[in-house]
């Protein structure tokens, strides 16, 4: 299988294999006008397997998201056709506007614009919770 | 702005200034009664409540102050869709510090947020209730003496028993407690409470069904009602509602300074021939209920340089 590789983007590596789509969505990359190349299920000396995402744009994508979907990604930005630079990727402390709280009794349930924020509870766990109501947030 | 929307916003310092307030006010309630003169504390209650809410308005009065209030949604810009930042930011254009209650969970970090004066959680749904938490600490105070080494039973409804949970958090702080939990299997605690509160910070604990065989081993007994409005299903309410009632005969297996709590209101939980006990302290934690809303309308109209 042939991607033709970049010039000026990102490629999103060494993610989970299966968590390249959820990635992908989370992102809003099916939102964008820009050619995006998803790559599941690539043979990964570090993860067994793994997916990848390249964009070949200069956009800009939220690492709080890579962090929240695979803290274990890494980002590679590309210009001219030459890796630039390396982003190792971490959880975010809080995580904005992501995800929504799936609590009935939540105030956000009731008031649409309030902001859907949650904070890392557990980092072992990869847990979060609303900060309004400290409901766990739904697994990916 | 300083406000409270649950108790670990109170360092353990602050708490025993708080209970330290309370008890001077109790021993010398004139020296506070001009204490917040011409100042306002708005009562916003969007759910049904009359204890909590008289008792604020109480603590209010008490200080000298004036009280502007807000009671159901029904009568209330709510009702034409105002939300609860909005109220937040006009209510405080009229008062010094407000007191919400809501059925939403979260709405008084929202009203924290966006008011411009100390917002004091008075319940939103069943998340938190910090001043009930502050009442149950000061009754265990006085009746105790102390905080430490205490078997604490707690009964009934622990699965949506909001001052439950926090009671148990604000309890943890203190050293070699131990937690017993009296409940139906539909009730536990949830495992979030336990581990969050309990077995990450290796405090012991034991779980039970039966109220009798836990009894006597217990220096608290929190007693509380099975909520109606914490179901959404009619069925199961009426199948749990009750679980466990407190009798004069079960108390006999009690220990003589049992002390005896409840949030209140009460359905049958606690029958009234207890009462009469004096290991009944649950009106005097209404009471106390009040002593700490006074200590804590005074901390936070300092810290905001009203006072």
């Amino acid at each position: 299988m042939n991607v033709d590789s970049i010039r000026d983007g990102i490629v999103i590596d060494h993610i989970a294999a299966g968590c390249g789509m959820k990635l992908y969505r989370l992102l809003g990359l099916e939102n964008l006008n820009v050619p995006v190349a998803m790559i599941t299920n690539v043979a990964s000396a570090r993860r067994g397997r793994k997916d990848i995402i390249k964009i070949d744009a200069d956009i800009p994508v939220s690492f709080d998201v890579i962090g929240y979907v695979d803290p274990a990604a890494t980002v590679n930005i590309i210009r001219g056709g030459t890796l630039i630079e390396k982003k190792q990727i971490d959880m975010p402390e809080m995580l904005s506007n992501v995800i929504r709280c799936k609590n009935p009794r939540c105030i956000t349930s009731t008031e649409q614009e309030l902001d859907n924020i949650f904070r890392l509870t557990d980092r072992a766990k990869k847990e979060y919770r609303c900060i309004y109501c400290d409901t766990k947030a739904a697994s990916l | 702005m300083r406000s409270v929307i649950d108790v670990p916003d109170l360092s353990l310092e602050e708490l025993d200034q708080l209970m330290d307030t309370a008890e001077d006010i109790i021993s010398h309630p004139d020296s506070y009664q001009d204490a917040c003169r011409r100042k306002k504390l708005a009562t916003l209650f969007f759910e049904p409540s009359t204890r909590t809410r008289l008792s604020f308005e109480a603590a209010m009065y008490e200080l000298g102050g004036n009280v502007l209030s807000v009671t159901g949604a029904n009568t209330s810009s709510a009702a034409k869709g105002e939300s609860v930042a909005d109220t937040a930011k006009t209510v405080s254009c009229y008062a010094d510090i407000i007191a919400m209650r809501h059925p939403k969970e979260g709405a008084a970090l929202v009203a924290a947020n966006n008011a411009t004066v100390p917002v004091i959680n008075a319940g939103d749904g069943g998340h938190c209730h910090p001043t009930q938490t502050l009442a149950d600490l000061l009754t265990i105070r006085r009746e105790k003496g102390h905080f430490s080494g205490l078997t604490v039973g707690l009964c009934g409804d622990l699965k949506f028993g909001r001052t439950v949970h926090s009671l148990i958090h604000a309890l943890c702080r203190y050293d070699n407690m131990h937690f017993v939990l009296i409940s139906p299997e539909e009730l536990k605690v949830p495992s979030y409470v336990k581990n969050d509160a309990l077995k990450n910070k290796g405090i012991p604990y034991e779980q039970t069904t039966s109220l009798e065989e836990a009894i006597g081993s217990l220096d608290i007994l929190y007693m509380t009602r099975v909520q109606r409005e914490r179901f959404f299903n009619e069925e199961d309410y009426l199948r749990l509602r009750d679980s466990y009632i407190l009798t004069p005969e079960k108390l006999r297996l009690a220990r003589p300074d049992l002390c005896v709590m409840h949030p209140l209101p009460r359905v049958n939980e606690i029958s009234v021939a207890v009462d009469k006990d004096p290991r009944a302290c649950y009106f005097k934690q209404v009471l106390n209920g009040k002593y700490m809303r006074m200590a804590l309308i005074l901390m936070l109209l300092r810290e905001a340089g009203t006072l």
